[in-house]
């Protein structure tokens, strides 16, 4: 696994962890933003959306449009 | 202070409210009813002979030398076995009480050696002592049968047993029955062939079951079990009271010294953690502190591949800032990052993350706690809010049922199961506390002397989450649950939402038995005498933390614990048992790359500013690298310097081929340690540290107790660890000027709200404070969230059991999972360089009969050990402890190097490894592996220092 794979596998492992909860999508955004260092965020929004599950997927995208609004 | 050994009231405490008065020798004395007439004659100051009693262990009444005169009653009572009545009226001290006991006294020494002027307890011996207080002078029998001349047995490394001085008081087989609990003693033979003995005739100390705990030795009024430092130097001189560094107990000891040369550590009866018991790591494996191999100048080198130059402290400084501004220019502030130890005090875990943030300008900075603990602090700061266990080790005295999970105390918190396994036993007429253990192994504590687990769940590794589950549907769907408790204390919104989802038929034990292969009608049993057995404790460790969804097992420990009520008083709770001595506290001080310390968020804008101001600098709001995130950028070659203090993550962490990848890629390695630990093999600079004899500082316990590390001796290095960070942030152009550690914790102290009322002098003056110590709370917690959660009301999380992504396979059919053995400790840097490897020399590979006989293995065998990460050589153990399917070793030992076969899956919220599951084949093996070899010739080259001699 390189450093973007990993990243992708932790944001859907994340993901599944956080399914049950009431707002998954918030809350996905929610853990990675408290816990991912800025330069872990940014090679996630360079990489997109790819081999991400749903909700993974719209909580790094909740995230990347939070940061440009930023 | 000239010597003095504690004082030994002759018999234990009594717990009792109600006060009973008497008259000792004309004087009176109240003391608490149910205490021995020796006992409150001690008290007072009244010192009667005694042999076969001290305070440790219950009363015996065998030496009839503690005899005295009660008004109203017959003859000479024994003190021991009297309790104390109102009104009562004793003479300790009478014509009639002299000559009875100098006749008794007569009886011993007739048949005791007198080399008393040679002996190694000459001055400390409490025969000799008895001897003069009675007025012994002559012995009159001409024996012609005696005890004496025996061989002495000396296979035990850290005492001797000389069973010709030996009294037969039985002291030391009542301290291993009532204090450690091995039972391992016992008395053979009569009459003059009476004889300690450890076990069967053939066997000796070392041979028998004997943890080497040190209690007997303690506990002997003779030099018949004595300390071979004590032969060997002579008897203390003075003492020092201090907090033992290696596991997360912290027990107090009585470090005794000539000058500044350590005779022999004591554990100190009035220690809050370990009340006066001790393992064979605390009390007697310390030897590495003076070891050969221990660096004691600074070294560098400008590549790995270079030999090492020793260098002045001077030198070491100003090259080490230089590189790391160098790195810094080049390749921005965020390439560079440090590691605290958990092994170092608060002080200097504070100082390293405050260099980093501070003084490198990024947040990152974490902490050997991300391979063990991190979970822990995640999950409960979500369900409770507070990032620690909730009670005292105390408390496990009022516990009626007891789980343990993912934890073996036995070998890795072995003076708190001592303690957990005398409340099990039941004492004094009171019945044991009930014992559930779930575990994938069969540990000692499931079966041992007068206990045995109710309910053993031996779960397939990585599925704590399903039987925990399956535990909670068993208690909502029974009708188990305190609901006056959650109505009150939790929110009754998320507790439904919760209840509702264990109790779906697909959480229910009999759906996930194929998953968990725990036998459903167990768990249901263990279930429910949880719930309804009286006060429940739960005491877990790294079997629940390092997994793929360690978090998640942290909050379904938490989801049990409030939905029975078990929260807010003693005998209760949800208690961590941490691995190292400071995991707790270097957690508390900010070693989180996104949390300042007292776990404030780096983002939190009060908190940040809190920072700020008092250190004249801007902190960046947004959090760091992780320790597995700090290497992935590595190699990606965005990360270049590291300063690692006291951890050595070569060795530690999982997946060694990543994590030397990751060393290999950085400019600037910085190792701060003992010893040239593996890590140091890819290090370019080496700043020798100091052991916790030649420090101030403080370490915090499992219970958040936060407890004075003393200096006894001066650093061989020169310097405390805090003065080695403080001079290198010096020399990176920061304004620090500490003259003490104490100063050091007045800055937490202000700086973090739930340390406030910490200071030196508090500690000094009561010994030890548990967190949070606060206005609300001047002397400490030591019991949490007894009126309302910490985080107002306490949270239920649902945890979804999802397996990991680690599978088994034809491939790699097998499950491994990793732990660790009594006599070493962590990767054994410490306890390698101790007499503790006779215990212990090489890690082995325990494998179920059936599946060694599978692959035609027996024990003894060498096999190798592949995973998808790598593979290595061990020795086989061929045992049913493990389940078929499952095998098992530690990771003491860096030949075995078990981390090369672990993966880089991790927790889910932490990133914490999965060190406990690994899919393994194993086969029959004829040598090291090519990575052994080529390890080992690495090994070789990195640790040549330019003299020519390889230091290690």
């Amino acid at each position: 696994m390189n450093s973007v794979e990993r990243l992708i596998h932790m944001a859907n492992q994340i993901a599944t962890n956080l399914a049950t909860d009431a707002a998954p999508v918030a809350a996905v955004a929610d853990h990675i933003q408290t816990f991912w260092d800025p330069r872990m965020k940014k090679m996630i929004f360079a990489h997109g959306t790819d081999g991400l599950s749903p909700v993974a997927a719209a909580a790094i995208r909740l995230l990347a449009e939070a940061q440009n609004d930023g | 202070m000239t010597y003095q050994p504690q004082k030994d009231f002759g018999t234990p405490e009594s717990r009792s409210d109600e006060a009973v008065s008497l008259t000792i020798d004309g004087r009176d004395v109240t003391v608490p009813a149910g205490t021995s007439v020796m006992r409150a004659a001690a008290e007072q100051g009244t010192s009667i002979p005694k042999l076969c009693a001290t305070d440790s262990v219950k009363s015996y009444g065998s030496c009839r030398l503690c005899l005295v005169e009660i008004d109203g009653r017959r003859g000479t009572p024994a003190s021991c076995t009297t309790p104390v009545e109102p009104g009562m009226v004793v003479r300790t001290q009478t014509p009639q009480l002299a000559k009875l006991r100098k006749g008794v006294m007569e009886l011993y020494i007739s048949d005791h050696p007198l080399d008393c002027l040679t002996c190694a307890a000459n001055g400390d011996c409490e025969l000799q002592d008895q001897a003069g207080a009675v007025g012994l002078r002559d012995v009159r029998y001409d024996v012609q049968s005696t005890h004496l001349g025996q061989a002495k047995d000396q296979s035990n490394p850290y005492f001797d047993f000389d069973p010709s001085k030996c009294i037969a008081c039985s002291r030391c087989i009542r301290a291993c029955d009532e204090v450690q609990g091995t039972l391992a003693l016992t008395m053979e033979g009569r009459g003059w062939d009476s004889k300690i003995s450890a076990g069967f005739v053939s066997d000796n100390f070392m041979g028998s079951e004997c943890v080497s705990c040190g209690a007997c030795v303690q506990a002997c009024p003779t030099a018949t079990l004595v300390e071979k430092k004590v032969v060997e130097v002579g008897t203390p001189e003075r003492s020092v009271l201090t907090t033992c560094a290696y596991c997360g107990v912290g027990c107090t000891f009585r470090a005794e010294m000539r000058g500044e040369q350590l005779v022999r550590m004591v554990p100190y009866k009035d220690g809050k953690a370990n009340r006066g018991h001790s393992c064979v790591k605390g009390r007697f494996a310390w030897g590495y502190a003076q070891h050969q191999e221990r660096i004691l100048k600074p070294m560098i080198r400008k590549s790995i591949s270079d030999p090492w130059r020793e260098v002045e402290w001077d030198e070491a400084f100003a090259y080490t800032a230089s590189e790391l501004k160098r790195i810094s220019a080049t390749y921005g502030r965020n390439a560079l990052g440090g590691i605290t130890s958990s092994r170092c005090t608060n002080e200097e875990t504070f100082l390293v993350q405050k260099l980093v943030r501070a003084g490198f300008g990024n947040n990152n900075v974490d902490t050997c706690a991300r391979v063990c603990h991190s979970p822990t602090g995640y999950g409960l700061k979500t369900t409770f809010g507070t990032s620690a266990g909730t009670q005292d080790f105390d408390s496990v005295e009022d516990s009626d049922v007891i789980l343990i999970i993912g934890a073996n105390p036995t070998d890795g918190h072995p003076v708190f199961a001592s303690r957990m396994k005398r409340r099990l036993r039941g004492q004094d007429g009171r019945p044991g506390a009930k014992l559930i253990v779930i575990d994938p192994r069969r540990t000692d504590i499931v079966r041992s002397p007068h206990i045995e687990a109710q309910h053993h769940l031996p779960l397939r590794p990585g599925t704590n989450v399903a039987v925990l589950t399956a535990m909670a549907h068993v208690i909502v769907t029974e009708g188990l649950v305190d609901e006056a408790f959650i109505r009150e204390r939790c929110d009754w919104d998320e507790y439904s939402h919760w209840a509702e989802f264990v109790s779906q038929a697909r959480n229910s034990p009999e759906n996930l038995q194929p998953v968990t292969l725990v036998d459903a009608e167990d768990l249901r049993a263990a279930a429910r005498l949880y719930a309804t057995g009286g006060n429940g404790a739960i005491y877990y460790g790294l079997g629940v933390t390092e997994h793929s969804q360690g978090s998640s097992t942290v909050m379904a420990i938490a989801n049990l614990a409030m939905a029975t009520g078990n929260i807010g008083r003693r005998g209760v709770g949800v208690n961590p048992l941490r691995g190292q001595n400071n995991v707790q506290g270097a957690c508390d001080m900010g070693s989180f790359p996104h949390e300042l310390a007292g776990y404030r968020h780096i983002s939190d804008n009060n908190a940040r500013s809190l920072f700020e101001n008092d250190w004249g600098v801007t902190l960046d709001p947004e959090p760091g690298l992780r320790i597995p995130n700090m290497l992935d950028a590595a190699v990606d070659g965005v990360f270049k310097a590291l300063y690692c203090q006291g951890e050595d993550i070569l060795q530690s962490d999982p997946n060694t081929a990543h994590v030397s990848a990751g060393l290999a890629a950085m400019e600037c390695v910085i190792v701060h340690d003992l010893f040239l630990n593996e890590t140091a093999n890819y290090a370019h600079i080496f700043l020798p540290g100091s052991t916790f004899l030649e420090k101030n500082g403080t370490f915090t316990n499992a219970e958040r107790r936060i407890q004075p590390v003393r200096k006894v001796m001066t650093p061989m290095n020169g310097l405390e660890d805090w003065e080695v960070t403080q001079r290198l942030a010096q020399a990176m152009g920061l304004d620090w000027n500490y003259s003490h550690p104490s100063e050091i914790m007045d800055e937490i102290a202000r700086l973090t709200p739930t340390f406030a009322g910490v200071s030196f002098a508090r500690l000094d003056e009561v010994g030890s404070l548990q967190w949070p110590v606060t206005a609300d709370a001047p002397d400490g917690s030591p019991i949490m969230h007894i009126d309302g959660f910490v985080r107002g009301k306490g949270k239920f999380v649902v945890t979804d059991y999802v397996p990991t992504d680690e599978k088994t396979g034809p491939r790699f059919p097998l499950l491994l999972t990793t732990g660790r053995i009594l006599s070493q400790y962590n990767v054994g840097a410490q306890t390698r360089r101790t007499e503790n490897v006779a215990w212990h020399p090489e890690d082995l590979l325990e494998i179920h009969p059936v599946d060694a006989e599978d692959r035609g293995l027996k024990s003894g065998d060498w096999v190798k050990l592949a995973s998808r990460a790598g593979e290595t050589t061990l020795r086989a153990n061929v045992t049913d402890r493990v389940a078929p399917g499952v095998v098992y070793t530690t990771f003491h030992h860096a030949v075995t190097q078990a981390n090369v076969v672990t993966t880089d899956y991790s927790d889910w919220a932490t990133n914490c490894p999965e060190y406990k599951v690994t899919a393994v084949q194993i086969s029959a093996s004829n040598g090291p592996t090519e990575w052994q070899e080529e390890y080992e010739a690495l090994s070789a080259r990195a640790r040549r220092v330019e003299t020519g001699i390889a230091a290690e």
